[in-house]
C-alpha cells in the first residue's frame, strides 16, 4: 500500500475509508466501500460526534492555539448556540448537528482506497479525465497534489516577493500578530449561525497575504499548497490583499468532491486595500449528500476591484450570497454566479453588493440552470447608504430552465438609499423552446447534445471568466450532469 | 407508383399531416432525385411550412404515411437529427437564435456529428467555411458571432445558405429563403442554390413568390392549396400565377 509522507486534512475531519490503491491488485481484498463511518486506525485524535463547549475547547487544544483563538471560538460557540436557524432560503430541516463529528486531526501518515470511493465518482475522473494523480488528490486518497516541481518554482517566486500563502492553521501559527488584526473583522462570528459555527470549528482553508504592489501573476490554486490543511467542512479562508497589490485565488475543481460530511460550512474573508485588486474563483461540486453553507465577504478599500466568479454545481443544498462592501472611493465590485440544479438539489446562490462610499460601482450577473426537478433561487442584495454620491450598479440574473418540473424564483433585494445613483436590473427566465431544439436538432444534433450546446451558450459569459481549463471542465461537466450520470 | 429504393431519391407517398387532430396536409406525393430542382407554391395558409417542418420530424406533428424514405433509408420513424444523418438538412423560414455559441463552432459540432467518418479538424473545417462564406459576402466576424443572435433577417438567411452548403447534405429543403432578402442578397442565395444542385443535391423549394425564380430553372413546379398538391408542371405554372394570381391555377381559390 502506497503511503503519504505528509499531512493533509483534506474532507478528513470525519472518519474517512480506509485505503488502498486501484492500481494495486494486492490489496483488492480489503473492505468495500461502505457508505457510513468508519474509524481509520491512524488517527491520533478526533472529537466525538456532535457539538459542545468541550469539544470547541478540545480543538483549540490540540491545535495548541493561543489564548484569543481560543477565546474566539468558544464566544463563537456561545454564539451559535444562541441564534435561531435562519427561516429562509433553502431547507434546513435535514441537518443534524448531533451527528457531525467536527474535528479529526489527522496524522502524519495516512494511506486511502481507491476501492472505497463510489463507482460513479470514478467513473467522473475518468470521464471528465483528470489525471491519475489528480484523482487522488480529489478523492482524499492522495496526502497532496502531485505536482511538487511546478509547485516549487511558484513557491520560490512567491516567496521572493514576500507572498504568504499557507494553510490557515499554519498561518496562524507563522504570523500570529497578522491573522489576529483581521481574522473574523469582515465576517464577525455574530454574522450567522453558520457563520458562528465556523468560527467555533474552524480547520483548514487558506491563508493569503500579497504585500503592497506586488501582483501575483500566475492564479493561486489551492491544490498547490502543498502539504497542507485544504478544504474541509469548516475551513477558513482569509486574504490580506495590501495596497496595489494583485492576486487571483482559485479554489475547488471542477471534479464532484466526495465528501462523508453531510455538512460544509465555511468563511471567507477577504481585505481589498487601497488599489489593489482581488479575484476569487471557485468551482463546487460537492456530493448531492451535502448541505453547503458559506458566507464569503470581500471589504473593497479606496480604488480597490474585489472579483467573485462562484460555481455551484453540487450539493443537496446550497446557501451562498458572495458579496463586497465597497468602503472606499471609486472601488469596483464584481460578481459572477453560476449554478445547476438537478434533482433532488437547490441551488440558493446569489451577490451582495454594499456601496458605503461615493463613485463606488458593482456589477452582479447570476445564471442558473434548473433540470429534473432541481430549484435554483437568485438572492441579492444591492444597498446603497444615503452618503453614498455618484453610484453605479448593474444586476443581471438570467434563469434557464430545461422541463417542466423544474424550479426557478428570483428574490432581489434593492436598499437605495441615496439619489445620485444609476442602477439597472435585469431578471430573465427562460426555457429550452422545442423550437430551439427542433432547428439544432434538424442540423444533426442529438436532442441531449443540442441542449447540452443551449446550456452551454447560456453560461458562456461566466464560462469565459474562469481559467481556461476550469471553462471546459465545467462545461463538461454540466453536460454529464445532463445526462444523469452524475448525481 | 410502386416503391422505390434508389440510393438517389426522397420520396414522399400519401403524406398527411395533423396538429392538434386538426389535419393540415391531406396526402402528398413527392419525388426528388439528386439534382432536381423542386418548387412549391402556394398561397399563405396552403400547408407549405407544415410540409417542411413534418419532412424534417418536427416533434408537433402528427404524421403518416404510406413512405418518407431517402435512398434505401426509411426516414418516417426517424427523429430529426437522424434524417439530417441520413443527408435532409431543412433551411428554416425562421432561424433560431442560440446566444453564447458561435456560428463556426456550432457547425463544426454538426459537421462532426453528420459526417463522423470524416474526421474533421477545426482547422480544416474553419478553411471550408471561410471559403463558403466569402461565396455569401458573409465576413468572417459573423463566423466568430452567436448563432443568430441579433442578426438582420437577411443575415439568417445567408447563414441558412452558409449551413446548407457547409455541412454537404444530399437533399435539401428552403422554407421561404427568399423571404426578406433584397435584391443582391437574393441572388447570393440562388447562386448557393444552384452550386448545391451541381454538387448532386435533390432541392425542394417552398416559395411564396416567383421572384427568386428568375434566377433559377426549377424542374418541377408543385402548386400546393389546401393542404393538397392540386397541380403540377414548369415555369409555365410560375408565369401563370405571376400574370393571373393563384386563381388562375387552382379554382377554389
Amino acid at each position: 500500500m502506497q503511503q503519504f509522507a505528509r499531512t493533509f486534512n483534506f474532507m478528513n475531519h470525519n472518519p474517512q475509508p480506509s485505503i488502498q490503491n486501484k492500481k494495486d491488485p494486492g490489496f483488492s481484498g480489503l473492505n468495500p466501500y461502505q457508505f457510513g463511518f468508519k474509524k481509520p486506525e491512524n488517527y491520533v485524535f478526533k472529537s466525538k460526534k456532535g457539538l459542545d463547549k468541550s469539544t470547541v475547547e478540545e480543538i483549540s487544544f490540540h491545535k495548541s492555539e493561543p489564548m484569543w483563538m481560543r477565546e474566539f471560538r468558544l464566544k463563537a460557540y456561545q454564539i451559535f448556540v444562541n441564534k435561531t436557524m435562519p427561516m429562509w432560503g433553502g431547507d434546513l430541516s435535514g441537518i443534524d448537528f448531533s451527528n457531525i463529528f467536527y474535528y479529526i486531526k489527522p496524522t502524519a501518515q495516512k494511506a486511502n482506497s481507491w476501492a472505497d470511493l463510489p463507482p460513479e465518482i470514478m467513473d467522473t475522473y475518468d470521464r471528465i479525465g483528470i489525471p491519475e494523480a489528480e484523482k487522488k488528490y480529489l478523492a482524499g486518497v492522495s496526502a497532496q497534489y502531485e505536482s511538487e516541481v511546478v509547485y516549487k518554482s511558484i513557491k520560490e517566486s512567491l516567496q521572493k516577493q514576500g507572498v504568504v500563502f499557507l494553510d490557515m492553521d499554519s498561518g496562524l501559527r507563522e504570523y500570529p500578530e497578522l491573522v489576529k488584526e483581521y481574522f473574523g473583522t469582515i465576517i464577525p462570528a455574530a454574522d450567522n449561525k453558520f457563520a458562528a459555527l465556523n468560527s467555533a470549528v474552524w480547520s483548514g482553508g487558506s491563508f493569503i497575504y500579497v504585500p503592497k504592489g506586488v501582483k501575483v501573476e500566475l492564479p493561486l490554486q489551492a491544490y498547490f499548497r502543498i502539504n497542507a490543511a485544504n478544504m474541509g467542512q469548516f475551513e477558513r479562508t482569509l486574504i490580506i490583499a495590501d495596497e496595489d497589490s494583485y492576486v487571483h485565488y482559485v479554489e475547488g475543481c471542477t471534479a464532484p468532491i466526495y465528501s462523508t460530511d453531510s455538512l460544509h460550512s465555511a468563511v471567507v474573508e477577504i481585505i481589498v486595500k487601497k488599489g489593489a485588486r482581488v479575484r476569487y474563483t471557485t468551482i463546487q461540486n460537492w456530493s448531492t449528500n451535502v448541505y453547503n453553507l458559506v458566507t464569503k465577504r470581500m471589504r473593497v478599500s479606496e480604488e480597490g476591484v474585489g472579483e467573485w466568479v462562484d460555481g455551484n454545481l453540487g450539493s443537496k443544498l446550497t446557501m451562498k450570497y458572495p458579496s463586497v462592501y465597497l468602503v472606499g472611493r471609486k472601488a469596483r465590485g464584481e460578481i459572477l454566479s453560476i449554478a445547476y440544479a438537478g434533482k433532488g438539489q437547490h441551488q440558493d446562490a446569489g451577490g451582495k453588493a454594499i456601496h458605503l462610499a461615493s463613485e463606488t460601482s458593482s456589477k452582479i450577473t447570476s445564471k442558473s440552470i434548473s433540470k429534473g426537478g432541481g430549484r435554483t433561487s437568485y438572492r441579492g442584495l444591492l444597498h446603497v447608504i444615503p452618503s453614498a454620491k455618484n453610484v453605479k450598479s448593474k444586476v443581471v440574473c438570467d434563469a434557464l430552465l430545461l422541463d417542466r418540473e423544474s424550479r426557478s424564483d428570483t428574490y432581489p433585494t434593492m436598499r437605495i438609499q441615496s439619489q445620485d445613483v444609476q442602477i439597472e436590473h435585469e431578471a430573465t427566465v427562460s426555457k429550452i423552446g422545442d423550437e430551439q431544439l427542433f432547428y439544432l436538432q434538424s442540423r444533426g444534433l442529438t436532442k441531449e447534445l443540442a441542449e447540452a450546446m443551449i446550456v452551454n451558450g447560456f453560461i458562456e459569459p461566466i464560462a469565459r471568466e474562469l481559467p481556461l481549463e476550469y471553462a471546459v471542465e465545467m462545461n463538461r461537466l454540466i453536460q454529464l450532469q445532463m445526462e444523469g450520470s452524475v448525481g | 407508383m410502386g416503391q422505390k429504393k434508389n440510393t438517389s431519391e426522397l420520396y414522399v407517398k400519401n403524406l398527411r399531416v395533423a396538429i392538434a387532430e386538426k389535419e393540415i396536409v391531406h396526402g402528398i406525393d413527392l419525388t426528388i432525385k439528386q439534382g432536381e430542382l423542386h418548387v412549391v407554391m402556394g398561397p399563405n395558409g396552403s400547408g407549405k411550412s407544415t410540409l417542411t417542418s413534418a419532412l424534417m420530424g418536427h416533434p408537433a406533428y402528427t404524421v403518416t404515411a404510406d413512405r418518407i424514405s431517402l435512398g434505401s433509408k426509411n426516414l418516417l420513424e426517424l427523429a430529426p437529427h437522424a434524417r439530417a444523418q441520413a443527408g435532409l438538412l431543412l433551411a428554416f423560414q425562421n432561424p433560431l437564435a442560440v446566444p453564447g455559441v458561435t456560428v463556426s463552432s456550432f457547425l463544426h459540432t454538426a459537421y462532426k456529428e453528420l459526417h463522423p467518418q470524416k474526421n474533421s479538424t477545426a482547422l480544416d473545417f474553419r478553411k471550408q467555411l471561410l471559403v463558403h462564406a466569402v461565396t455569401l459576402k458573409l465576413e468572417a466576424t459573423y463566423l466568430r458571432r452567436s448563432l443568430n443572435d441579433g442578426f438582420s433577417g437577411g443575415e439568417k438567411k445567408k447563414l441558412e445558405m452558409l449551413q446548407l452548403l457547409v455541412l454537404e447534405p444530399k437533399f435539401v429543403i428552403l422554407d421561404e429563403i427568399d423571404t426578406g432578402l433584397d435584391v443582391d442578397a437574393l441572388r447570393l442565395v440562388s447562386e448557393g442554390v444552384k452550386s448545391l444542385q451541381k454538387a448532386g443535391c435533390g432541392i425542394l423549394l417552398i416559395t411564396h413568390y416567383q421572384r427568386i425564380l428568375n434566377y433559377l430553372q426549377p424542374d418541377f413546379v408543385h402548386i400546393l392549396t389546401h393542404g393538397q398538391i392540386i397541380r403540377q408542371g414548369g415555369m409555365e405554372l410560375v408565369k401563370l400565377i405571376e400574370e393571373k394570381g393563384y386563381a388562375a391555377v387552382c379554382p377554389n381559390f
